[in-house]
């Protein structure tokens, strides 16, 4: 009986292969998106993973020079000798590599060349010529140099040993830092009186790269989960009318005796085969989209933070079970509604030809009323949303309120129009649009969710860049940078900077404890350029002048958020107190930051000297100006940043984040146009009843197949005039909650017309691109089917 | 296993496993072999010989407390070289571990170091005498010396006074270490008086005793067919004293060894045989921590017991070191070394 039963069920789709290849194909385009970005993310993760693994970061404190110098092997001796127990790191970039050197003998376990394998040769690797370990796409970029293969390095980076890693870079008898290992030994002299040029760094405080990128992918999974959810529209679409179609079928089995649990059974079997079909496909077009986007979201990820992430795709397990686990899930929650109908269906329930649109009428109270309270929870959350899962909470509220009241929505205001209507096509035209409203009504929410994401990802993607890009400028305000190297090239220029530039303003900073935060603390001279620049988020009166005056400080806005601290409010940096006097925008930085007068600094804290300075002067006089510098003092061109190269860099950085977000802004509008283009294949047959009238009464197939294009194309713009709030609420809920809880700022919000402008231009191509086709094959229904309807009328 | 373990592999002697030791025996390419008949030059031959494979500086000390517990301290340095140079810089092919101990009756605490050659961190100098490595030294003109080491949990620092002269084991200096032939140049200082302050995690605690330092180099120093070995050294109330070793082979064989010491500092060399050494008691990880050790040429039958069972250097490659009390024919104290036991 199970296998006459299954074949009567299946026979549905055999007879209906369009509604057979939506479902797969909705459900295998959702997953290909959500497992695509995830792809995505894991492959950055593991990369970050490897290359934190490659030093230790995160586990063990470092000693650096104050100034920031390289520190002299000897140093490194020295320390050794007096029982401090550290290793030497050196570090740099050769064509584009990153090489690390590090000591084995006396690094933590666990860094550098973790499993010496086959190739491995200790003679060579530490007095030969070297050995290098790296992935072979490492290799390839320095094919002069003995490699040996690690497939588990971190992506762009060789180890090797730190002879010879001084050699390859140029940095004879130079360390960059010193890792001091958990386990010290009993009475080991202090640090000031072995090497006091060094300070200690705690294992949190240097630059964790994942910290930073994090903001990058919880929006890429955001998307990522956006874009399923669109997916999922259009397969509970497919389901559902499935179910109301098969409902003759399964009365006619229930009839004959088929017990109700077995035919459950077998149609959640059906739907799970069908999904894990459908997995499978969507894992592999995963596959394709993140090897199609890892190497600009790669790009991007290093320019933005010098995160080196492999161009070069895994197939990691965890990535592609969670795939076909969502795939798996997502149909179970599509299906879990009708499975539940057809349960409650009373035995012989008529088969309704138009069930569908029926019983979506029936439901519109219930869901207008859910849709309400969705909405109002979301309302509340706005205003008090302070933490990630409330974060998260607002965004899943304001998405499927959103989307279950579109419907609604679009009925009242189809509703008007229609009141407004002075011809009869007109009338018949609303009508008809309303009437197909229901049927249409899953994949315009899926269009209306896809519209939402693109508008809040791009909000949000460009607002990150208009902030990065102003703070650039505030950080960026000199116009030329130039390093030195010790006391003496210091003075050389100042004494040939001074007449030449409109000020010399020094870069100097050491790290201390503030209130129990890591804080990096700036001594800064009292010039314009930080007044004008600078943004304070908040600041009592004249803060930069107390500041400079030596009596106040200002602080990050990450140091006050995760301090508890506000203006006025009172810190002690090296034993003396200073009363807050504002609190600045400093995004992406992970830790801390301060910013005192350069005097008290100097005072505080004797024995740092600036290492930068920044160079006020006309942008024109900077290339010759660095000539001349090189020319009077020997401070090489190399040590000079224009500052115009600088944001040159950003900039493209930039561009590459948005070709991500193109990318992936096209993926999802043309789920959503596929969503629509299979409803409205659906609905054409359905139609044919509805359309020979007016037909008969004398509308072409021509001005039928217009008019349906049109009816397309004006719904997709009310959907876009609905999806942009939606959209800017979405935007502003990441932007002021959820990276608030996630990373201790707030980006501010920026409004981009022009953007939103040209994504409802692509919503209406998707849109009438999806007409298209019904549209034609209407305007070229054979004069007979239309007739047919009449003789067939019941 | 990183990179360390695996330089470990192909180096150490001292508590070497046999597939480690395996390559040692074949790999003497390059690097000198003793050769019988040795001529010692000092202080020169303090210093490192970097044309052999291996060397060490090995001290042990029986300690005692006011209050009369007793203690062991060890302080070791090995020299490993990749080839028979000095070198300098990071390119030297010499490698140098320490290996730091303090045994209590109750407690052992272990430290070991690691450095290169060539840059400063590790090296030997023999005119003045210094062997150090990271804030670890051995130093002075073997008259008298200074030592100190340091550990997570504990530290010390001695003073050494030389009490009788160096004393050449083998035929002067060249002991044999298998029936093939293998040999090193060995040399000692057992009679070094001892005294200064251990560091423990419960304070300090002022000690004296006597202290043994060997001094041995090689290139190949064990047979292809040797797995480990117990290594003895033994100082009588008498004043006499007795090195003695037993070289364990792969086939349950025995390789003995032995240099009778006379509270003068004359010697009496044993070749294989004439020292026996039996395993009586086993601690708890099957590690033989009380002996019978005969010779009867000297009228030795002692029983060998460890002060503390748990003696085992928890090192890169481990092995059991510590303080022993003699009893039977002679009594006194000593110092005891098994590898090959993990």
């Amino acid at each position: 009986m199970t296998k006459a039963t299954l074949q009567a069920l299946l026979s549905h789709w055999w007879r209906n292969p369009l509604q057979l290849f939506t479902l797969l194909a909705g459900l295998a385009l959702a997953t290909a998106l959500w497992s695509g970005v995830q792809a995505v993310n894991a492959e950055a993760r593991a990369s970050y993973d490897a290359a934190a693994a490659t030093l230790g970061e995160g586990q063990y404190d470092r000693l650096v020079r104050r100034d920031g110098q390289p520190i002299a092997q000897d140093t490194y001796v020295t320390l050794r000798r007096a029982g401090w127990l550290v290793s030497p790191v050196v570090q740099g970039r050769l064509n584009g590599v990153r090489i690390v050197g590090v000591e084995p003998l006396t690094a933590p376990s666990g860094i550098g060349p973790v499993a010496p394998q086959e190739g491995t040769d200790v003679v060579s690797f530490l007095t030969g010529d070297g050995q290098l370990f790296g992935t072979a796409e490492t290799a390839s970029r320095l094919p002069d140099y003995a490699f040996v293969i690690t497939p588990e390095a971190a992506p762009g980076t060789a180890v090797t040993d730190i002879g010879v890693a001084q050699r390859l870079l140029g940095k004879p008898e130079q360390i960059d830092t010193l890792i001091v290992l958990p386990s010290q030994p009993m009475g080991r002299a202090a640090l000031a009186d072995v090497a006091p040029d060094l300070m200690r760094q705690s294992a949190q405080g240097g630059s964790d790269i994942a910290r930073l990128t994090d903001s990058f992918h919880l929006n890429l999974t955001a998307f990522g989960l956006l874009s399923f959810a669109v997916g999922i529209f259009i397969v509970n679409g497919a389901i559902g009318l499935a179910f109301e179609q098969r409902r003759p079928v399964v009365r006619t089995l229930r009839a004959l005796g088929v017990p109700l649990r077995r035919l459950i059974v077998l149609m959640g079997a059906e739907l799970m085969l069908f999904a894990l079909v459908a997995g499978v496909v969507g894992v592999a077009l995963g596959y394709v989209i993140a090897a199609l986007l890892l190497p600009d979201v790669a790009a991007t990820l290093r320019g933005l933070y010098g995160a080196d992430v492999s161009g070069n795709l895994q197939l990691r397990p965890v990535w592609w079970l969670s795939g076909l686990g969502i795939a798996l899930g997502g149909t179970a929650i599509a299906a879990c509604g009708a499975l539940y109908q057809l349960a409650q269906m009373p035995l012989l329930a008529a088969a309704q030809p138009r069930a569908l649109a029926m019983a979506a009428g029936r439901r519109a109270r219930v869901q207008g009323q859910v849709a309400l309270a969705l909405l109002a929870i979301a309302g509340v959350l706005m205003f008090t949303a302070n933490g990630l899962i409330s974060g998260f909470v607002l965004h899943a509220t304001l998405l499927i309120g959103a989307a279950l009241a579109l419907p609604l929505v679009l009925d009242r205001v189809l509703a008007g129009l229609s009141s407004l209507a002075k011809t009869m096509t007109a009338q018949w035209f609303w009508a008809d649009t309303r009437q197909q409203l229901p049927g249409l009504s899953l994949a315009l929410m899926a269009l209306l969710l896809a519209m939402a994401a693109n508008v809040g990802v791009s909000t949000m993607v460009s607002s990150f860049r208009l902030t990065f890009t102003d703070f650039l400028d505030q950080r960026l305000a000199s116009e030329l940078y130039v390093q030195v190297e010790d006391a003496a090239q210091s003075d050389a220029l100042v004494a040939f900077a001074g007449p030449r530039t409109n000020a010399i303003l020094p870069i100097q900073s050491t790290e201390v404890t503030i209130a129990g935060q890591t804080t990096e603390v700036f001594g800064t001279r009292d010039h314009a350029t930080y007044r004008d620049n600078w943004v304070l988020l908040q600041a009592a009166a004249s803060a930069w002048d107390s500041t400079f005056t030596n009596d106040t400080i200002l602080i990050n806005e990450q140091l006050s958020r995760r301090a508890g601290l506000d203006v006025g409010d009172l810190v002690q940096v090296q034993g003396q107190d200073f009363s807050i006097a504002g609190v600045y925008g400093d995004y992406g930085n992970p830790i801390g930051q301060a910013v005192i007068g350069e005097d008290v600094f100097a005072i505080l804290f004797p024995d740092v000297i600036p290492q930068r300075f920044g160079l006020r002067m006309d942008p024109a006089a900077v290339p010759d100006f660095v000539k001349e510098l090189e020319q009077a003092t020997g401070i090489p061109a190399a040590q000079s940043v224009d500052q115009a190269r600088i944001k040159a860099i950003s900039l493209a950085i930039f561009e590459r984040t948005f070709t991500v977000t193109t990318a992936l802004n096209v993926l999802t509008l043309a789920v959503a146009g596929f969503a629509i283009l299979m409803s409205l294949l659906t609905l054409a047959t359905m139609r044919v009843p509805q359309l020979a009238p007016a037909w008969a009464m004398g509308m072409t197939r021509r001005q039928l197949g217009k008019l349906e294009l049109l009816r397309a194309m004006m719904l997709a713009v009310l959907t876009a005039i609905v999806a942009l709030p939606l959209g800017l609420a979405l935007a502003w809920a990441l932007l002021a909650v959820v990276n608030v809880a996630a990373f201790g700022w707030r980006l501010p919000m920026y409004l981009f017309p022009l953007d939103y402008v040209r994504l409802g231009l692509f919503a209406l191509l998707a849109a009438a691109l999806a007409a298209l086709w019904p549209a034609r094959r209407l305007a070229r229904t054979p004069p007979a089917d239309l007739l047919k309807v009449f003789s067939n009328e019941r | 296993m990183n990179v360390r373990m695996l330089l470990l592999l192909c180096w150490m002697p001292v508590a070497m496993q046999a597939q480690g030791f395996a390559g040692l025996g074949t790999q003497a390419e390059g690097f000198s072999v003793p050769q019988p008949g040795p001529v010692f030059d000092f202080p020169t031959d303090h210093g490192p010989h970097n044309d052999y494979r291996i060397e060490w500086w090995y001290l042990t000390a029986n300690l005692k407390a006011a209050d009369g517990t007793e203690y062991g301290l060890q302080w070791t340095l090995f020299r490993s070289a990749l080839a028979p140079e000095a070198g300098a810089g990071w390119t030297a092919p010499q490698l140098w571990m320490g290996h730091a101990a303090v045994t209590t009756p109750n407690d052992h605490y272990v430290s070991e170091r690691f450095a290169r050659g060539g840059i400063g961190q590790a090296d030997v100098i023999a005119e003045p005498f210094a062997a150090w490595i990271d804030d670890w030294a051995l130093q002075g003109d073997w008259a008298t010396m200074q030592m100190r080491a340091s550990g997570p949990e504990f530290a010390y620092d001695m003073a050494l006074t030389a009490e009788g002269p160096l004393v050449f084991h083998g035929a002067d200096g060249f002991s044999v270490k298998s029936a093939a032939g293998q040999a090193s140049y060995y040399y000692s200082q057992p009679f070094f008086a001892i005294e200064g302050t251990l560091q423990l995690p419960d304070g300090d605690i002022a000690v004296t005793g006597n202290a043994w330092l060997d001094r041995e180099w090689s290139s190949q120093p064990l047979a292809d067919n040797q797995t480990g070995w117990d290594w003895f050294s033994l100082s009588f109330d008498d004043g006499a004293k007795l090195m003695g070793f037993r070289l364990q082979q792969t086939d349950g064989a025995n390789f003995t060894s032995a240099t009778w010491i006379n509270p003068q500092g004359e010697t009496t060399p044993y070749s294989d045989g004439a020292l026996e050494a039996f395993p009586m008691a086993f601690n708890d990880a099957d590690v033989p921590v009380r002996w019978q050790v005969t010779l009867p040429d000297k009228g030795v039958d002692v029983t060998v017991a460890a002060i503390n069972d748990n003696a085992w250097m928890t090192t890169s490659v481990p092995y059991w070191e510590g303080p022993v009390t003699v009893s039977g024919s002679h009594s006194g104290v000593g110092y005891l070394e098994m590898t090959g036991y993990d």
